[in-house]
């Protein structure tokens, strides 16, 4: 089954006199990953968010599930609750233990009975090797640790498309392996994942599609294959160049 | 090559001839019992010594004249500190309840950006900059005083009762602007990742950003809290009768001012544990956050 989960549009994006994404366009099927690549800067995380209303965009479309998101009849909150975003810099909620920060979404957005799911985010987190650690508070955690329960804590809402905003840009460089591997088994599993990244061999590993953003233009869209070995732009070579 | 600085084979001296070992240390017990006794036998000193010691003590420390204070003279005329005490601290209490919800209102409302509530977000704005600008006891005038006139019918209303809504009135703009503070000190991540989850904007208030605001301003909130508390004295310019005006009462009728001196003992029982408190949480949240930030 090839069904389009989301499809952006000549998407275009600005903060003030910013333009920060200039039409791009862009098509994530199920079970796929897209590894977006890129310049800090280049408009990456701004296309995320758009993908999940939590910026609105000012020119082109954005659709999830064949709806566009433009319609004023969407309801972000809806929309959010099955898109998962995961952050750069983990975002825990650090008054809330590890087991709290995994329920807080299907006990208070979906409205789930508390004893109906914990069971559920206990299993989710004895996959990521964290079950005992349940009863501690974020800050007790390492920075992969706390990046691992993010991570779960998305998964918990069941979302049928996962953002990843540069999700090991923040941690030491020893701790970024596990939360690879988490993703990477996701991508194993099935998950639809779009992925702003800088770990190119992990793109490389896992992509199904890698687009290239540069100042918020879709330079070019290919197979890691295509991307990293034989790039069709100037720019994209010069840019995986510096990152090597 | 030799980077040594010191080619001398002589081992540093590291004891200083000028300490002694029962005043240095970091625990120095001895030095800090002999300075405290030191400091209170000089304050008492001067103030027993002092030219005016014993008028003083006879008409600010008779503890008979705080006795009978206390209890108060009806036949005198004369009202009981005891039951002034009541008053006050009735009004702290309503008070300090009516102050969360309005000040965090208030600060909701300033912070909010739906477009419906601009109207409110005006008046909020104006109503925090007139409250924090005039001084209590003149709002405890205008409304002691105000609010009868506009409504002939609150003319029997007591008081205190003017006193809670001034205390309320005055309070909620200091209050409303430690809310608004503390919301805004929560990093922008928290509220992404809440919206993330597919929570609503109310409950992304209620359930992330607000439990972690209050935490960082618990301690200058208890501080406003401690003004307020001595501010419930201020209702008696408008002819509430609590433990000042009992105080004073008996001092214009007897002309001994130990009455005002047991009002003031009062208050630093209910102030001081709170300011201690204030303090160990401040303390606290500072440790914390040398904790996160290592």
């Amino acid at each position: 089954m090839t069904s389009v989960v989301l499809e952006l549009n000549e998407v275009a994006k600005r903060f003030g006199d910013v333009e920060v994404l200039k039409g791009v366009s862009l098509t994530l099927r199920r079970h796929e990953v897209v590894c977006l690549i890129g310049a800090s800067g280049s408009g990456k995380s701004t296309l995320l968010r758009c993908a999940n209303l939590l910026e609105s965009v000012d020119g082109g479309t954005v659709s999830l599930f064949g709806q566009s998101l433009g319609d004023p009849r969407v309801s972000g909150d809806l929309v959010r609750r099955h898109v998962g975003m995961v952050f750069q810099s983990f975002n825990l909620f650090p008054h809330l233990n590890v087991l709290d920060n995994v329920l807080l979404g299907p006990v208070r957005a979906l409205k789930r009975r508390r004893e109906d799911v914990t069971d559920e985010a206990l299993a989710l987190l004895d996959r990521i090797g964290l079950r005992e650690r349940a009863g501690e508070y974020p800050e007790r955690l390492s920075g992969g640790q706390q990046q691992r329960v993010a991570i779960v804590r998305s998964l918990a809402m069941h979302p049928a498309l996962l953002l990843l905003d540069e999700v090991t840009s923040a941690l030491d460089p020893s701790l970024v392996g596990e939360v690879l591997d988490l993703l990477t088994e996701l991508a194993h599993l099935g998950t639809t994942m779009l992925i702003a990244t800088h770990e190119m061999n992990f793109a490389r590993d896992v992509a199904h599609q890698v687009a290239y953003l540069d100042q918020g233009v879709l330079v070019e869209q290919g197979t890691p294959e295509e991307i990293f070995s034989n790039p069709q732009h100037e720019s994209t070579r010069l840019f995986l160049e510096r990152v090597r | 090559m030799s980077t040594d600085t010191d080619s001398s084979e002589e081992t540093p001296h590291l004891l200083s001839p000028r300490r002694h070992v029962l005043f240095a240390g970091r625990r120095g017990l001895v030095a800090s019992t002999v300075s405290t006794a030191v400091v209170l036998v000089v304050i008492i000193a001067l103030l027993y010594f002092a030219p005016g010691g014993v008028r003083v003590r006879a008409s600010y420390f008779n503890f008979h004249d705080m006795w009978v204070a206390w209890n108060g003279d009806p036949s005198k005329g004369i009202l009981a500190i005891r039951d002034g005490i009541w008053t006050n601290v009735w009004m702290f209490l309503v008070s300090e309840v009516l102050v969360l919800l309005f000040g965090l209102a208030l600060a909701w409302t300033r912070i909010t950006k739906s477009p419906v509530l601009l109207p409110f977000r005006v008046l909020a704005t104006a109503y925090s900059d007139i409250f924090r600008g005039v001084p209590v006891l003149l709002v405890m005038f205008l409304v002691g005083f105000g609010l009868p006139a506009l409504y002939s019918n609150l003319a029997t209303v007591p008081p205190p009762v003017f006193g809670v809504i001034t205390l309320t009135l005055s309070y909620s703009a200091y209050v409303s602007e430690v809310f608004r503070a503390g919301i805004l000190s929560v990093p922008n991540g928290q509220l992404l990742a809440a919206r993330s989850l597919g929570l609503t904007q109310s409950s992304t208030m209620r359930r992330v950003i607000l439990p972690q605001a209050v935490r960082t301003v618990i301690a200058p909130l208890l501080n406003d809290f401690i003004s307020l508390q001595k501010d419930t004295v201020l209702v008696s310019v408008i002819g509430g009768v609590e433990i000042a005006r009992s105080a004073q009462i008996y001092q214009s009728t007897v002309f001994n001012e130990s009455g005002l001196v047991l009002a003031a003992g009062f208050f630093l029982l209910l102030t001081i544990p709170m300011t201690r408190m204030t303090d160990r949480l401040i303390a606290r949240d500072r440790e914390r956050r040398l904790a996160a930030a290592r």
